[in-house]
């Protein structure tokens, strides 16, 4: 009987190992077709900075007043969005949920996908791009920027090795069942699999060694994740600015990134399971957990959501009173109170009852709160700068007044475009899923299972002696 | 004053050697920028069409070959020298509100010595009102020149700085356009160069110091940096010297003393004294090196704030309400 069982477990990893191995084995035509439009769009992006490049950050819509708007907006959405990674793998990983094995691999990619762009939005931003080594020439430590580039860059290095570890043994095994060895492509896909997996042959040194250093990584990378965003906060709360001078930043930010990045795990997770039909790994149960971290992050969010508007609410200090007027029953009026009800209140209530985390109202739940924590970056950046202490007097029209114009769009939208991308080329490339880890996790189920029947079958042994005895 | 000011410029000049020629071997000249290339005939030496008329130091005007003339550039003080600023000084600068009739002399003047576009207002004069029931005022705004700078805090390159004699100024050679300064300064003090800025003659002529703010360049932020090249000849900023109502004193904290446009100095530790000086916005804790002194006993008409200026726009609702219509 146990044999039979162990037979089945090896058929069940091989079935895994194939289904994991199909996508990269051959292209759709609906994958090149969605290839060709992002890099489309990531091309028309390129050519619109050059030609913010050659004629100033003047082309934008940005003027004295509002010096930062999508672009830093979108940098602050990125860097949020790739929390993500760092929550669903390292916490859960450190808190040993074993469901967490078929999310990890997407999770830890969408992460280094999203601070790729993230940091390169900053630089777009920058009005001499040329000048950028002077920040390692002439740095200053005081500056939150310096913070900033600081920890994104170590978060970067991070979060890089900690999708790569995984990776490895995976490596090997794309290495080893690789079936076209012939093409031009083919041999560059061995060539490439063959040097990323290092020689991986899964002897017990080597799984000792990557279990090791990825213990030590689960627990380095938290507090670096949480660094981050707290820093990405402080280039705002340093400031004297009204709304944005909030001992709350730090916290706030780190809530909403988690929040948001977590909701994109889930549109990644639908989005995989459905395109590359992973139906079976990736189960309603995976929605249903997920929908409860989300809800317990967006609990989070609300309550320093209230504290960020409710204290100076309260109070209507002048400046301070005059930008939250704008927010509540001005001009923002309408954005703000949608994004409160829509990406707070809302997502609360649904993901609160059982029907709502089940895969699609959780899915459209979580787009809204993506593209809504988009938006909310903007509320925090814009209204701010339309409120300095001075009064806005006789100034051109443009100055007093924003709104992101097609070459700020087009950049921006090229970012994003790279962002799908990267994704959808690296799940041509490799595993979506960390095969060796849902693998390990069947094993653990098996062992399980026969520990189970053979202390039942001691059990019943013991019973009938017991039996014989009185008997 | 003013005018002497505006001609004695010594950015709106080009110095220029005298290298060759008979005539005045060896002589400085100075070749101004008025000069017309290709009108004039060449009685000198006669030997190319390309002259160029030049004033002596002393004076004489001639009609020289171009050939014999080598530009030499000359920046006024080293980056070192314009980054540790003047010795022994601790400028300061004190505004009368009493006397201000905002007829924006300052603000001109100060755009004719910088080569500064209409709409930027390094020194800018508001009209303020703080309350319905409270009296309007003019409020000419430079730069506070904090000692506690919100905007040199946030620079990560240092390219914006504080220096010993207590003016704030910019290296726009070291600038990398972040723009962090203008969302940290809670004045609305600095501008930033969002497009090629367009050089005037003298302006491109002149080699660059953080000291006069010019050649402007692309991508990088500027604005008011008490003229320390004035300061430096011992001379009063543009804005102080072309005050009409002298409004304006500027001074050294280190003597105790600031002098108005007409050249009337006075103890400043007094005249802050007797008027109850302040400095705008105490409360953010930037120590500004402005002081005001209040608007009391105001000699001059106050604004009708209900009246706009030319071009003037106030950010109402509905042009807010336009931008968020787009989303």
């Amino acid at each position: 009987m146990i044999d039979s069982e162990t037979q089945e477990l090896d058929q069940e990893i091989e079935t895994l190992r194939e289904d994991c191995l199909r996508p990269t084995r051959h292209w759709s035509a609906v994958t090149i077709i969605w290839v060709i439009f992002l890099m489309l769009v990531a091309a028309w992006g390129f050519g619109v900075y050059i030609y913010q490049l050659r004629n100033g950050l003047g082309v934008t819509a940005m003027r004295n007043y509002v010096s930062w708007g999508l672009y830093i907006s979108t940098f602050v959405f990125f860097i949020g969005i790739s929390h993500s990674g760092t929550l669903v793998s390292a916490i859960l990983r450190i808190t040993k949920q074993e469901w967490r094995r078929p999310i990890t691999r997407s999770a830890e990619l969408l992460t280094f996908v999203s601070l790729c762009f993230g940091g390169i939005m900053p630089i777009i931003d920058l009005g001499r791009p040329d000048r950028i080594l002077n920040l390692v020439m002439f740095g200053r430590i005081q500056s939150p920027l310096i913070w900033d580039i600081i920890c994104i860059l170590t978060y970067f290095t991070g979060s890089t090795v900690f999708l790569f570890l995984p990776m490895i043994p995976d490596l090997a095994l794309c290495r080893d069942r690789l079936t076209d060895t012939k093409s031009l492509f083919g041999k560059f896909k061995k060539w490439l699999y063959t040097t990323m997996a290092m020689g991986w042959h899964g002897s017990a040194q080597q799984w000792h060694t990557l279990e090791k250093c990825m213990k030590v990584m689960t627990i380095i990378i938290i507090p670096i994740a949480v660094s981050v965003h707290t820093v990405v906060s402080y280039i705002f709360a340093m400031t004297l600015r009204a709304g944005w001078d909030s001992t709350v930043f730090g916290p706030y930010f780190v809530a909403g990134a988690l929040y948001s990045g977590s909701a994109g795990v889930i549109l990644g997770m639908a989005a995989f399971r459905k395109f590359y039909h992973l139906e079976k790994y990736i189960t309603p149960r995976h929605f249903n957990l997920m929908g409860q971290i989300v809800l317990a992050l967006t609990l989070i969010y609300a309550y320093l959501n209230l504290n960020e508007y409710w204290i100076p609410a309260y109070k209507m200090a002048s400046t301070e009173g005059a930008l939250l007027g704008d927010l509540f029953w001005g001009p923002y009026s309408r954005v703000f109170w949608t994004l409160q009800f829509g990406t707070v209140l809302l997502p609360i209530v649904v993901m609160a009852t059982p029907i709502g985390r089940r895969i699609l109202p959780l899915s459209i739940t979580c787009i809204v709160i993506v593209i809504g924590a988009w938006i909310k970056r903007y509320i925090i950046v814009v209204p701010t700068l339309l409120h300095p202490f001075m009064p806005i007097q006789e100034v051109p029209a443009d100055w007093a007044t924003y709104f992101p114009n097609w070459v700020e769009w087009s950049v921006t939208m090229a970012c994003l475009a790279g962002i799908f991308l990267v994704i959808t080329l690296f799940a041509k490339m490799f595993p979506m899923m960390a095969v060796w880890e849902v693998a390990e996790g069947m094993e653990l189920n098996h062992d399980k299972k026969i520990a189970y029947a053979q202390r039942k079958k001691r059990e019943e042994a013991l019973l009938e002696t017991e039996k014989v005895v009185i008997g | 004053m003013k005018s002497n000011n505006n001609t004695s410029r010594k950015n709106f000049l080009r110095l220029s050697l005298l290298t060759g020629g008979g005539l005045i071997a060896g002589a400085g000249v100075i070749k101004t920028v008025l000069s017309d290339k290709n009108t004039v005939e060449a009685p000198v030496c006669g030997l190319s069409a390309a002259n160029t008329t030049v004033i002596t130091t002393g004076g004489k005007v001639f009609k020289v070959d171009e050939k014999h003339l080598t530009e030499i550039k000359v920046a006024p003080v080293s980056n070192a020298e314009a980054r540790k600023g003047i010795p022994n000084k601790k400028f300061v600068m004190v505004i009368d509100l009493a006397k201000c009739d905002g007829c924006k002399k300052c603000t001109e003047a100060c755009q004719a010595m910088h080569f500064t576009e209409p709409q930027r207002e390094w020194i800018k004069v508001f009209k303020m009102k703080e309350a319905k029931e409270t009296a309007p005022y003019y409020f000419p705004k430079p730069c506070f020149h904090c000692d506690n700078p919100p905007c040199t805090k946030v620079c990560p390159v240092n390219a914006t700085f504080k220096r010993e004699d207590g003016i704030v100024l910019i290296d726009n050679e070291r600038c990398i356009g972040c723009r962090m300064c203008m969302v940290a300064c809670p004045y609305s003090t600095r501008f930033f160069n969002w497009s090629h800025p367009e050089l005037s003659y003298a302006s491109q002529h002149t080699v660059y110091s953080p000291e006069q703010s010019f050649p402007r360049r692309m991508g990088t932020v500027e604005k008011c940096d008490f003229c320390p090249d004035m300061l430096r000849q011992g001379k009063m900023p543009a804005c102080v010297a072309s005050c009409p109502m002298d409004v304006i004193y500027m001074g050294d904290q280190n003597e105790d003393a600031v002098t108005n446009g007409s050249g009337v100095t006075v103890k400043l530790s007094q005249l802050l004294e007797d008027n109850a000086a302040y400095r705008h916005l105490e409360e953010l804790g930037t120590d500004p090196r402005v002081y005001y002194l209040p608007p009391k006993n105001r000699k001059y008409p106050t604004p009708n704030m209900n009246e706009r200026g030319k071009g003037e726009i106030e950010r109402t609702v509905k042009s807010a309400k336009a931008d968020v219509m787009k989303m």
